[in-house]
């Protein structure tokens, strides 16, 4: 292997390996800022060696033997050593086993309690959630400083700042390194999942590929969901969210035209959507509802993405199941921005009447007062109740709210067309 | 990126040998892995060529050809659909897989064409601008 090569080599290896090595070495060190370093030594070490040496059989060991010798080595020099420590290096030199079996038996975690710890404290809702955010790519999607700031459109000082910042707050209120438990479980699981949902939803919303790191969240926060799935089998809201991103990522495709403009949902050509993707949610959204209880509100969204995925035409649209998803979901986890989409699927599988008392139910929410999407479903449905001088200035309303250029765009010519 | 891993099929395959326990074993753990790091979209093993058929086109016509077919080592045995980063992250794991056959095999990896690699001629819009256009001509023409 050339040079390159095996820096290629080791690359892939730090992508697959490098999750898994943090989390051993935090159980091991109980500090993620030491752990992360040491990994990184590790890494440098084996930039140095493996050009030479090839890449051993099982590199993911290789790294953690690497990893506590330097742990050792460094504890010492810098005299660093705490009681908890000490007492650390002395078992490790006690051991008669080789350092291979060691570093085996500590990458050997039959159950991921070492990932999913990492991933609890990554996601600790004492951090911020950007910090959240950046620190989940580093230490579990292995994604460098570089690319988390490519990805986000901030400079690389920000992103590395944010990380040193989080890891110090992780240390200053010692955090436990656990898997919450009992009720503490439910809200710390919502918390991972809200972090996994947002990288998704910016790598979504990217519709501009300026960048191809931005797109590439969609795939890291699919990854980090079906790797959770793997983890926590039994709880059925990670197996609503990724069922969720599933769906929605099947659609990528179809999102946008040639100049890459956005296509709404209901014009998207369906040949497009990505069957596989469709299926591996559905299935998802399966087992989320295999595992019993009221589906929370990752699995009830998914429920509804699920509708647009069975349809093969916008015509077929099961509405009346829609709105009664959105019914409960507005019951499960309520804002007015779901009760304006219950608004649409009302009016689509009930009337434009029904549709339209819901959202003047709605009319004085605050939250809503600039969200140009409330006068332009508003305007839809007084369109379709044949009110044409309101429609109209409902759809002015949208555009003069809107930033965007086509949709400012679109609406003018909808108030046109209604006058 | 998304790579298709082809598991090519050799003479025992071909036969029809099944692997052994400690083979399926082997590969049932490494499936895992491949599941529990986000990295398997799908995978299947296939029966050997004897219950294929082949269609093959000819201009407008299409002959069928039942199995078994000759060039063994052709052949696909199995494959699995991957999610990963780069093609090195698809090698790396390829190098982890247990010899999927007794004695000597070949996995190849071919990466699935993303949008981008089609370029923007072949977006589906600018493809029906083109139609138009030419049944525009057309009807000028004629």
């Amino acid at each position: 292997m050339s040079m390159t090569d095996t820096h290629r080599a080791i690359d892939a290896v730090w992508r697959i390996e490098s999750a898994r090595l943090i989390a051993g070495l935090v159980r091991m060190l109980r500090d993620v800022g030491l752990a992360e370093e040491l990994a990184q030594d590790a890494l440098v070490t084996a930039l140095e060696q493996w050009p030479q040496t090839g890449v051993p059989d099982n590199p993911g060991a290789w790294l953690m033997t690497t990893a506590r010798h330097r742990a050792i080595d460094r504890l010492r020099r810098h005299k660093l050593v705490e009681r908890k420590h000490e007492q650390l290096v002395h078992e490790w030199e006690r051991q008669h086993e080789s350092a291979e079996a060691v570093a085996e038996r500590t990458l050997d975690d039959p159950f991921g309690d070492d990932l999913l710890r990492l991933i609890f404290t990554a996601c600790h809702p004492l951090l911020s959630m950007e910090a959240r955010v950046a620190l989940t790519l580093r230490l579990l999607g292995g994604l460098s400083t570089d690319e988390i700031a490519r990805a986000f459109l901030v400079p690389e000082a920000t992103i590395a700042q944010r990380i040193v910042r989080a890891k110090r707050s992780l240390a200053k209120s010692e955090v436990a390194y656990e898997v919450p438990r009992g009720e503490e479980l439910a809200t710390r699981l919502v918390a991972v999942l809200g972090v996994i949902y947002l990288i998704f939803n910016e790598g979504y919303a990217a519709t501009a590929g300026d960048d191809w790191m931005r797109p590439g969240l969609c795939e890291d926060a699919l990854r980090l969901g079906r790797v959770l799935a793997g983890l926590m089998p039994r709880e059925p809201e990670v197996h609503g969210l990724v069922a969720l991103m599933e769906i929605q990522a099947s659609r990528s495709r179809a999102r946008t035209d040639a100049h890459g403009e956005p296509i709404l949902l209901l014009d998207q050509n369906r040949a497009l959507w990505d069957r596989l993707l469709i299926g591996r949610g559905l299935a998802a959204l399966e087992q989320a509802r295999r595992l019993g209880g009221e589906l929370g509100p990752y699995a009830l969204q998914a429920a509804v993405a699920a509708c647009h995925a069975r349809a093969a035409t916008a015509a077929q649209t099961d509405w009346p199941r829609i709105a009664a998803l959105y019914a409960v979901l507005a019951r499960v986890a309520p804002s007015p921005v779901v009760e304006l989409n219950r608004a649409v699927a009302v009016g689509m599988a009930d009337g434009a009447a029904e549709g339209l008392a819901l959202v003047d139910a709605l009319g004085d929410e605050p939250s809503l007062r600039n969200y140009h999407l409330l006068p332009a479903v508003r305007g839809d449905l007084l369109a379709r109740l044949g009110r044409g001088e309101e429609a109209s200035r409902e759809f002015e309303r949208a555009a003069s709210l809107t930033r965007n250029r086509r949709e400012q765009a679109m609406m003018r010519e909808r108030a046109r067309a209604c006058r | 990126m998304r790579c298709m891993v082809i598991v090519k099929a050799t003479a025992e395959s071909e036969a029809g040998v099944m692997p052994d326990q400690e083979l399926l074993a082997a590969m049932g753990k490494f499936n895992e892995e491949l599941v529990k790091a986000g990295v398997m979209l799908a995978g299947e093993g296939l029966t050997p060529s004897a219950r294929g058929a082949r269609v093959t086109f000819v201009g407008k016509e299409r002959h069928v050809v039942d199995g078994p077919f000759a060039e063994t080592k052709e052949l696909v045995a199995g494959f699995w659909l991957w999610q990963v980063k780069s093609m090195d992250e698809a090698i790396a794991w390829v190098r982890r897989c247990p010899n999927p056959m007794e004695g000597e095999s070949v996995i190849e990896i071919r990466p699935v064409f993303e949008a981008d690699d089609f370029g923007e001629a072949f977006t589906p819009e600018l493809r029906a601008q083109e139609e138009r256009l030419r049944a525009q001509l057309d009807r000028t023409a004629g």
